[in-house]
């Protein structure tokens, strides 16, 4: 515990920043084989390096854990940089939906663990008929032009209370054919063996992203229309709700397995590095083609300027509502993955104020960067949660404190001296703006009937 | 032919009312009718016990008032939720606590003469031990204006935001430090003694530790003053606005900065005078809040100053009486919660009544309408 651990810490980051670099480039590659070949090695990598052989082990466990929470805090932190630097919606929301996912999905697997199929049908079902719900009235709302948000509102928070009480009627109906198939916990059946829960822990991750969503479109529908200071109070008056809430899970909400204030336990471990990384790099692909389409160009015209975004024709309302949205579902489906690789949630740890270290990271690594997003909630997670809580540890039982007397120096330094974020608007491989041009493949070709301009 | 006319006598071009405007408006209106059922209920089965609550409210509403008005003249003037006021309110709530334990300034009268009654000594010592929170309070906020904000003054407002986040993260946690302060919640003790008498055929005295009799209405000498002290500094604070030359000066450059600049006005000393204010009116609040409640810790200050702020915003930010009715309606919804449905839920309404508001009148209650972007 000296030099060599710092010296040893440090190098692991390098190699890490390698990594991701390497694996962005693939990813980005002309060739179709390359990224697949380059996506599956750079998996294989780091499974080689977790595992055991013998006595040696290149990463350890500790290292493990840290790897998967720098994967689920990239997910949260690409949501807000979605909703906060590219759209310019100042959130700090984003831990209450995190929360939510990985409470809504840390109760599906448990309930089903424990021989009770109706957490995984009554989300799912809910999620699916919300779902649609949603899509049938906002169909029907668009004809009536220029219907007040509070009607809407109105309107779509009936839609998801009838949904979500035939998706309990179902759910409570199909339970008892499935309860005999799913055993108990000491008698696991035959929809618990090893390859049915992982297709439930799929489901699960994703339902509770789609519930995140969901949520996160209800609130979003009345609140974004407030301006952006206000907005941000709202949000983290979500945050603090949504705390209170899981703090008092079993008496206001009627979830005894949640266990309230004192945590909730028994939540089967079921992230491996093969989950983590996949979620983590399907949330890049969908946000990186996002950003890079019409509809991100619209999201990014709203940051700019919303009059004149409005004046050419893009609604803005409905863009600030969809990267809200599609943020929130990338918390949540990171909130899902780190339940299962904790495998305790307690309400503490999504209290607002460890709330705002996504908006740091985000900050950090600059506004609008997905690179810098990825490398700033990496290099967080292993500088910060590593590296530091192990020196401080040092210090005795100050070290939690000095870590939160040392982030707001450091986030001031940053403002004074850099405010753009670190890397500012740099992109990697994968994540670069496409160049448009003449000559490449997917470019425009050059125009011969150009039209004559007449003088 | 028919004249053409652009002047404001004619006729104005109708706008066409928004389809299904009724289902909103009855939505609020089955939510409003289900409160008021809810409070009317409550107030026939126990009116002793809905007065009480109401005096509750007002307590925890004059408190918030006192914090609201430091964040709706900063915002006023430099937009910025400042979100360190909340912090400085508990740097004065912590000050009095070491005034009156470390160093028992509230009994300084008594030291320098000896033979002066109890009860004065008291009173000088607790305006002492007052006044020296507000003075701590106001040079704290000085510096953190000129040491975080005023090189930020001409960035994105959110790297202000941002800076004013890590400046509230740095007071909460530099003080719980063991060196500082410490983490746990401290027990604070009151330079005074706290009177309370209870109504009931008269006022009585209130002896300590005897139950007040069922059916009784309590109230203490520190909701008197609080209630005092919070209304003399509206009125105080309506007089510096709007009837003396720094007030004008404040308004002006809340107006328009350049401009106000060319007119000779110190900008930079005006923007620091209005931190100075709204710091020491949240200095004193933070007394006042730990001598009621009487337990004190370093995030003391983190709820009291969102729900301030958000009772300024309810008001609408920018206008001084709005964040003092903001903040009497918030201590109410507040009160009302805790006592009728839930103790935990008391944020969450708070948060729920800001969204309400402002979907119905997005200025606040007393805001005036936002100008045109330039």
């Amino acid at each position: 515990m000296g030099i060599e651990f710092i010296l040893g810490s440090l190098v692991k980051i390098g190699a890490l920043l390698g990594y991701l670099y390497g694996l962005l480039w693939a990813m980005g590659h002309s060739k179709k084989w390359v990224k697949i070949v380059g996506v599956i090695v750079a998996f294989g990598i780091v499974q080689l390096a977790l595992t055991k052989f013998g006595d040696f082990q290149l990463l350890n466990n500790f290292d493990q854990g840290l790897l998967f929470q720098a994967c689920t805090m990239t997910m949260v932190a690409l949501g807000l940089n979605l909703i906060y630097g590219f759209n310019g919606q100042f959130s700090l929301g984003q831990w209450g939906f995190y929360g939510i996912g990985a409470y809504c999905a840390a109760d599906i697997t448990f309930r089903w663990t424990n021989g009770d199929a109706r957490g995984l049908f009554v989300v799912g079902l809910g999620t699916i008929f919300a779902g649609l719900a949603i899509w049938g009235i906002g169909k029907f709302l668009k004809r009536l032009r220029g219907i007040p948000v509070l009607s809407a509102f109105t309107f779509y928070i009936i839609g998801v209370v009838v949904a979500g009480a035939l998706a309990i009627l179902i759910g409570n109906l199909i339970n008892p054919l499935l309860s005999p198939l799913l055993g108990t916990i000491s008698e696991p059946g035959v929809l618990n063996s090893k390859v049915a829960i992982q297709v439930v822990f799929f489901f699960a991750v994703v339902f509770a992203g789609v519930f995140a969503a969901e949520v996160s479109f209800l609130f979003g529908l009345p609140v974004l229309t407030l301006g952006s200071d206000y907005f941000g109070i709202a949000t983290l008056g979500f945050t603090i709700v949504v705390n209170t809430l899981m703090v008092n899970s079993d008496t206001i909400l009627p979830f005894p397995e949640m266990k309230g204030g004192r945590g909730m336990i028994g939540i089967p471990k079921l992230t491996t590095w093969f989950w983590a990384f996949f979620f983590m790099v399907l949330v890049i692909i969908i946000l990186r083609n996002l950003i890079r389409s019409s509809t991100g160009r619209a999201i990014m015209s709203v940051r700019e300027d919303e009059t004149a975004a409005k004046a050419m024709g893009i609604d803005v309302a409905n863009n600030k509502l969809l990267s809200f949205v599609i943020g929130s579902f990338f918390a949540g489906v990171g909130g899902a993955v780190y339940a299962h690789y904790i495998g305790f949630l307690s309400p503490g740890t999504f209290d607002f104020l460890v709330g705002f270290n996504p908006l740091i990271i985000v900050v950090f690594g600059g506004l609008g960067s997905m690179t810098g997003t990825i490398a700033a909630s990496f290099g967080w997670i292993f500088f910060l949660e590593g590296l530091l809580r192990v020196l401080l540890s040092q210090m005795g039982t100050e070290a939690p404190t000095w870590r939160y007397v040392l982030y707001p120096i450091t986030l001031l330094m940053l403002m004074l001296i850099r405010p753009q974020g670190l890397l500012g608007t740099v992109e990697w491989g994968f994540l670069k703006a496409e160049k448009y041009g003449f000559g490449k493949k997917n470019g425009p070709k050059p125009t011969t009937d150009a039209p004559v301009v007449n003088s | 032919m028919r004249k053409l006319s652009l002047s404001p006598t004619s006729k104005p071009i109708k706008s066409k009312k928004p389809p299904l405007d009724w289902v909103g408006k009855g939505f609020l209106l089955l939510l409003t009718i289900a409160v008021a059922y809810i409070l009317i209920k409550n107030l026939i089965d126990d009116p002793s016990l809905f007065i009480q609550i109401i005096l509750s409210g007002l307590q925890l509403g004059f408190v918030y008032a006192l914090i609201a008005l430091g964040y709706t003249m900063v915002y006023g003037i430099v937009k910025l939720i400042n979100f360190a006021h909340g912090d400085v309110f508990m740097v004065g709530a912590f000050t009095s606590f070491y005034a009156v334990t470390r160093f028992n300034l509230h009994l300084w009268p008594m030291s320098v003469f000896p033979n002066m009654p109890r009860s004065l000594v008291e009173v000088i010592g607790s305006i002492t031990v007052i006044l020296l929170s507000m003075l701590v309070c106001t040079v704290l906020a000085i510096t953190i204006e000129r040491v975080a904000y005023k090189p930020l003054r001409d960035a994105p407002r959110i790297a202000a935001l941002i800076t004013a986040i890590g400046i509230s993260f740095f007071l909460e946690f530099f003080g719980a430090l063991n060196f500082v302060y410490s983490p746990r919640f401290i027990p604070y003790e009151r330079p005074f003694e706290v009177v309370a008498w209870y109504i009931k055929d008269g006022v009585h005295l209130l002896k300590p530790g005897v139950e007040a009799p069922a059916g009784s209405i309590t109230f203490s000498n520190i909701f008197i003053i609080i209630v005092a002290a919070s209304i003399l500094v509206q009125i105080f604070l309506q007089f510096l606005v709007h009837r003396t030359k720094i007030g004008i000066a404040m308004r002006a450059t809340s107006f328009d900065k350049p401009t106000a600049r060319l007119m000779g006005i110190n900008v930079d000393g005006i923007i620091s005078f209005t931190f100075a204010i709204g710091a020491a009116f949240a200095g004193l609040g933070g007394v006042l809040y730990a001598i009621a409640y009487s337990s004190i810790w370093t995030q003391l200050g983190i709820l009291p100053g969102l729900k301030a702020f958000v009772a300024a915003v309810l008001g609408g930010i920018g206008s001084i009486p709005g964040a003092f009715v903001g903040a009497l309606i918030m201590g109410q919804a507040e009160a009302m919660t805790m006592g009728y449905i839930s103790t935990p839920m008391r944020d969450a309404v708070a948060f729920t009544i800001l969204i309400i508001v402002l979907l119905i009148r997005p200025t606040g209650l007393f805001g005036e309408p936002e100008k045109e972007k330039a």
